[in-house]
């Protein structure tokens, strides 16, 4: 019981962030004409599921000190090759979304090799690639289209059965097969150490280099996935989805409960961030409120939530503590 | 000695592109293709300025979009409301004051609440997109440039000089002179390499930093009011195109993104080379794709050169 008192302070934020998702959540099936069924369910866990995809990925950055701002940029590139390369024959299909993951994972590494061995700082670096990759991604797709295996595509935005959104579980194993055994190998743990201080870490013998590059791939690749659900969801690749991905990543783990400076955070908090924001956004829909005050009240709601993050002042017992 | 290799690099590479460019097309060297080049570069300049003060803190400013947008409605809005002259008189004070209260906001949350400024200026950038689609109902706002926003916009000065570039080069000169000859100039450089020190040598840092951010949102307002007395009107997410070209031209012209380090003359000259770099592309009729890949591939490897930061605080 001790432990998990403490697991629990330890990890307040996160935890907060899931409270704020119930209550969101629980109002939103309220709001709902048709109220709690698989389909409201589904639909739900379908407009989550990509920037989820986003804001795990930008969180593995994010908590070694650095910031990924082609996290979108990726879901473009991997978006619009996906809707080239997912179609034809199961094998093809099969060998389509390998070839995506890697194109996300290339990515990831260039911005890894440039932010270590380029030694630019990570904002401005991938500032820089997420220039390239939307570019390369409008030579790929120059105009929205292109083909998706509808098989695959109805395989994971429907449910499974008949009581599951797939999309969620498609998260969730992903995440699992993934995160899981990352964060339990040294490079997983080396990420958070260098986020607290990375001389301390260089000092305890870790490879800093190869830790903050996996980071980057790793990043990558939850990118792609998230691309790929993206072209599976509308069933075309589109090169210029990017931009507002990256943001609503960055917000998204901020409202996780992911500290920016690095060293702390939780893939469930990045999870459950995502998901608060795409649940406003739904709430937005079904409330009845003028079309035109939603953006207004949402963006009202995203700095409210931000907000919380100033509720640790009430502790500090020392200006100093806050300052940088 | 860092900010002046970078200074070097940068405006050398931009020499060389019009020269190279001009092998091919002789107008470039005219210098009347040479001073419309300022003139466009002058609204991204003026946004770098702002984006600058608050980079040299080490913080950010996201919310430059919509606050160069709104103050454009503010005043295209004022201007449009009468024919009488008043109107355009008040039209570009009130942009100006939308551009202070939106750094003032920002400044307050970053320096009093302690909010990390990436995020906090990104949901004031969404409240104030919020007010400014709620206020326009979504379409094209009604309204006009002032005269005076016109004056600065499209007019030129001596027959050939466009007055947008005095403007810039004023808020340039303006923006040296405080960074560089007051103490707030010293305290903002201070802050940038380290809020603590800086606290407890007596400085109000609270101050400094809301200081900075209504220079960003200040900045912002001008070069939103420049673009609708270019354009005569305001329209929706006019600024988008202006907040990660002034983040990168900032980062060219030799300023740590981490705060602490740089210089006016080299966000002038990373500015002049990112928008020659705009303007090459364009001549070349280069595809969108083409140029994002360039200009991405040209931040990189001109930081790669002069940009890289020390070994030991990778």
């Amino acid at each position: 019981m001790a432990d998990l008192g403490l697991y629990f302070r330890q990890n307040l934020r996160p935890w907060v962030a899931f409270a704020v998702l119930a209550t969101l959540f629980v109002v939103f099936i309220a709001m709902h004409p048709r109220g709690l069924s698989v389909f409201v369910m589904t639909t739900w866990s379908n407009q989550g599921v990509a920037l989820a995809f986003a804001a795990v990925g930008q969180m593995v950055v994010v908590v070694t000190g650095g910031l990924d701002l082609s996290i979108g940029a990726i879901m473009a590139i991997t978006n619009s090759l996906a809707s080239v390369v997912v179609n034809g024959s199961p094998l093809e299909v099969a060998f389509g979304v390998v070839l995506v993951i890697l194109a996300g994972a290339a990515c990831g590494l260039v911005n890894g090799l440039v932010v270590v061995y380029g030694r630019i700082q990570p904002i401005v670096a991938t500032l820089a690639s997420g220039a390239v990759f939307t570019g390369i991604a409008l030579l790929i797709r120059p105009i929205p289209g292109g083909d998706i295996d509808e098989g695959l595509s109805d395989a994971l935005t429907y449910e499974v059965f008949g009581t599951l959104p797939a999309s969620l579980l498609f998260l969730l194993a992903v995440v699992i097969a993934i995160w899981w055994p990352y964060r339990r190998s040294i490079m997983g743990r080396a990420i958070y150490g260098i986020g607290s201080s990375a001389d301390a870490a260089y000092m305890s013998g870790l490879n800093v280099g190869a830790a903050k590059i996996s980071a980057y791939v790793l990043a990558g690749v939850f990118a792609a996935f998230g691309g790929l659900f993206l072209s599976l969801q509308t069933l075309s690749g589109d090169a210029t989805i990017g931009f507002s991905y990256t943001l609503n990543s960055i917000a998204a783990v901020v409202i996780g409960g992911v500290a920016l400076s690095g060293g702390s955070g939780l893939v469930f908090g990045a999870i459950v961030g995502a998901f608060v924001l795409r649940t406003i956004s739904a709430m937005m829909f079904f409330s009845g409120l003028p079309p035109l005050a939603q953006p207004l009240i949402e963006g009202l709601v995203l700095l409210v939530a931000v907000s919380f993050g100033a509720l640790r002042l009430i502790r500090t017992r020392n200006r100093l503590q806050i300052l940088g | 000695m860092q900010d002046r290799t970078s200074v070097i690099v940068a405006g050398g590479c931009a020499v060389a592109l019009v020269l190279i460019g001009s092998l091919f097309y002789p107008k470039f060297l005219s210098p009347t293709y040479l001073l419309q080049q300022l003139q466009i570069a002058s609204f991204l300049g003026i946004v770098a300025l702002g984006a600058m003060a608050v980079i040299l803190l080490g913080h950010i400013d996201l919310s430059v979009p919509w606050t160069f947008t709104a103050a454009a409605i503010a005043s295209t809005t004022v201007a449009g409301m009468g024919s009488e002259a008043w109107w355009g008189i008040l039209a570009v004070p009130s942009g100006l004051v939308v551009g202070l209260l939106i750094g003032l906001l920002n400044g307050l949350g970053v320096a009093y609440l302690r909010l990390p400024s990436m995020i906090w200026t990104l949901g004031m950038n969404a409240v104030v997109l919020g007010i400014c689609v709620l206020f326009t109902g979504g379409f094209n706002p009604q309204g006009l440039a002032s005269p005076t926003m016109r004056f600065f916009a499209i007019e030129d000065s001596f027959g050939i000089i466009p007055n947008a570039v005095f403007l810039w080069a004023a808020v340039a000169l303006a923006a040296g002179i405080l960074l560089r000859r007051t103490a707030f100039g010293r305290y903002v450089y201070a802050i940038g390499n380290r809020e603590r020190a800086t606290y407890l040598s007596g400085v109000k840092t609270n101050r400094v930093l809301i200081g900075c951010f209504m220079i960003a949102g200040l900045c912002s307002a001008i070069a939103g009011m420049l673009l609708a007395g270019y354009a005569n009107q305001a329209y929706q997410a006019m600024g988008e195109p202006y907040l990660l070209p002034g983040i990168a031209a900032v980062v060219l012209g030799g300023t740590s993104i981490l705060g602490g380090r740089g210089t006016v003359l080299g966000t002038v000259v990373g500015v002049i080379l990112i928008s020659l770099i705009g303007s090459m592309l364009s001549v070349m009729q280069m595809p969108e794709a083409g140029r994002q890949i360039i200009y991405g591939l040209v931040i990189i490897s001109m930081l790669l050169l002069y940009g890289r930061s020390q070994k030991a605080a990778a």
